[in-house]
């Protein structure tokens, strides 16, 4: 029944083939077929959005994905948001405001925030604090993460402007 | 966890869709945004032998409108009922009900009618169908049938759908004149599920109510609509009808006690949202 399916997609801009089982997760695909090992997985229900990747450019549960649903797709990960700078200012927001604590959150995170930098820069700290909801922090360092990603959206818009 | 092994077919046509249905019956799941399923199958609360994807079946998706009715297609993402200026305009309760839903990742995710077809006791989306007097559009092998959101929900996690149907759409009428929406819930933290939620729609006319619905949701199996509570607040709003109201809803709503909250904190948590949500309906914009 559970037959191999072949599948190719985009990873941070690199065609890949694979041949998966239908029951692999888009994060373990990512993690142990490709061994980019900056997608976290944390609680495999949905609930702690480590596992955060980008799939066709919006941002989903790599845990609730399967590869097999991402045949013919763009998937974007840490590495590859890394690797491009998209993101390089948020990075160093987050090292400035001590923001990374164990770090198993921050990948999930970042891609988060990127998201919500781009839609709404002007995000106030509630809003801001809203858009992370889904993603856990387990060091509980939410204040310094909503601080990185507040002075980062504030300076994108003083560039802007 | 990982998931129990299963096989995986994405079928092209609605035809193929509903001959896989068939041909599997329940051993079948179909897999739409996946946000629920995918979280009690990596738990291996469910463990399905063949899931059938139907985000090939791009005729499941988008907004439509027309003169008194706006539908929703299945397979439209949170995120895309979320942005829409139709459903804004024209069905504000969704437009206000969305952002409570999850959080922004499962939001890009999830669709409408995957959260109309499970029927989660404590989702947003079943208590705006119920409060818009909406209908669900059901599609099996024999044609597709339309069911009244009342009649639908039937239990917990129980609907009127069949083995081997699918929701297809949702149909919802538009706002009508003088006609108002509200939206509020309670929960721990943004995006979990709620202790307790209300979606409410009233004919306003100043500070006076008529037509008031009160869809009350996380506080049964199904969403349920305050009745008694509802016919206290045709009138003038004032805080004498707001309390005879909140008394009401004393037997209109019986909840169950839940991992986060018991009953009685339930019905504490219905009144203080009652109060809010009334408020909203007669604020001077």
């Amino acid at each position: 029944m559970d037959k191999a399916v072949q599948i190719s997609m985009s990873v941070n801009s690199e065609a890949v083939n694979r041949t998966v089982e239908p029951r692999q997760s888009l994060a373990d695909f990512i993690r142990n077929e490709l061994e980019l090992t900056g997608t976290h997985v944390g609680c495999e229900h949905g609930v702690c959005g480590a596992c955060t990747v980008r799939l066709d450019g919006q941002i989903v549960r790599g845990c609730l994905t399967l590869a097999v649903q991402a045949d013919g797709c763009t998937v974007e990960t840490i590495e590859g948001l890394t690797e491009s700078g998209e993101i390089a200012d948020l990075q160093n927001a987050f090292v400035t405001r001590n923001a990374a604590q164990c770090g198993f959150c921050t990948p999930g995170m970042l891609l988060t925030a990127a998201e919500l930098l781009v839609a709404d820069p002007g995000a106030s700290r509630e809003e801001i604090r809203k858009h992370i909801s889904g993603n856990y922090c387990r060091c509980t360092g939410y204040q310094a993460v909503v601080d990185a990603i507040e002075s980062t959206a504030r300076s994108r818009l003083g560039e802007a402007s | 966890m990982k998931p129990a092994p299963f096989a995986y077919e994405k079928p092209g046509t609605m035809a193929e869709l509903f001959g896989l249905l068939a041909e599997h019956g329940a051993d079948a799941a179909i897999l739409a945004g996946g946000q629920s399923l995918m979280a009690t199958m990596n738990m291996r609360l469910s463990a399905p032998e063949i899931l059938v994807d139907i985000n090939g079946l791009k005729e499941l998706s988008g907004i439509s409108v027309s003169a008194d009715k706006l539908s929703i297609g299945a397979l439209t993402r949170h995120c895309d009922v979320a942005s829409s200026e139709d459903v804004a305009a024209r069905v504000p309760l969704i437009h206000l009900a969305m952002p409570y839903v999850a959080h922004a990742a499962i939001r890009n995710r999830g669709t409408f009618g995957g959260s109309v077809a499970l029927a989660d006791p404590a989702s947003e989306i079943p208590a705006c169908m119920v409060c818009l007097d909406g209908e669900i559009e059901i599609t099996g092998a024999m044609g597709v049938r339309r069911v009244p959101a009342a009649t639908y929900f039937k239990g917990l996690y129980e609907t009127d759908l069949h083995e081997g149907e699918i929701v297809t759409a949702v149909h919802v009428p538009v706002l009508g004149n003088g006609e108002r929406h509200a939206f509020d819930e309670i929960t721990r933290r943004h995006g979990d599920y709620a202790m307790a939620g209300l979606a409410a729609s009233a004919s306003v006319s100043g500070t006076t109510l008529s037509n008031v619905r009160l869809a009350y949701f996380g506080v049964a199996g199904t969403p349920v609509l305050a009745i008694k509570a509802g016919a206290a607040l045709e009138g003038t709003i004032n805080d004498a009808c707001i309390s005879a109201a909140q008394n009401a809803l004393d037997s209109d709503l019986d909840p169950f006690d839940d991992i986060g909250c018991s009953a009685a904190t339930k019905v504490h948590l219905a009144k203080v949202l009652l109060d809010r949500v009334v408020r909203r309906l007669v604020a001077v914009n």
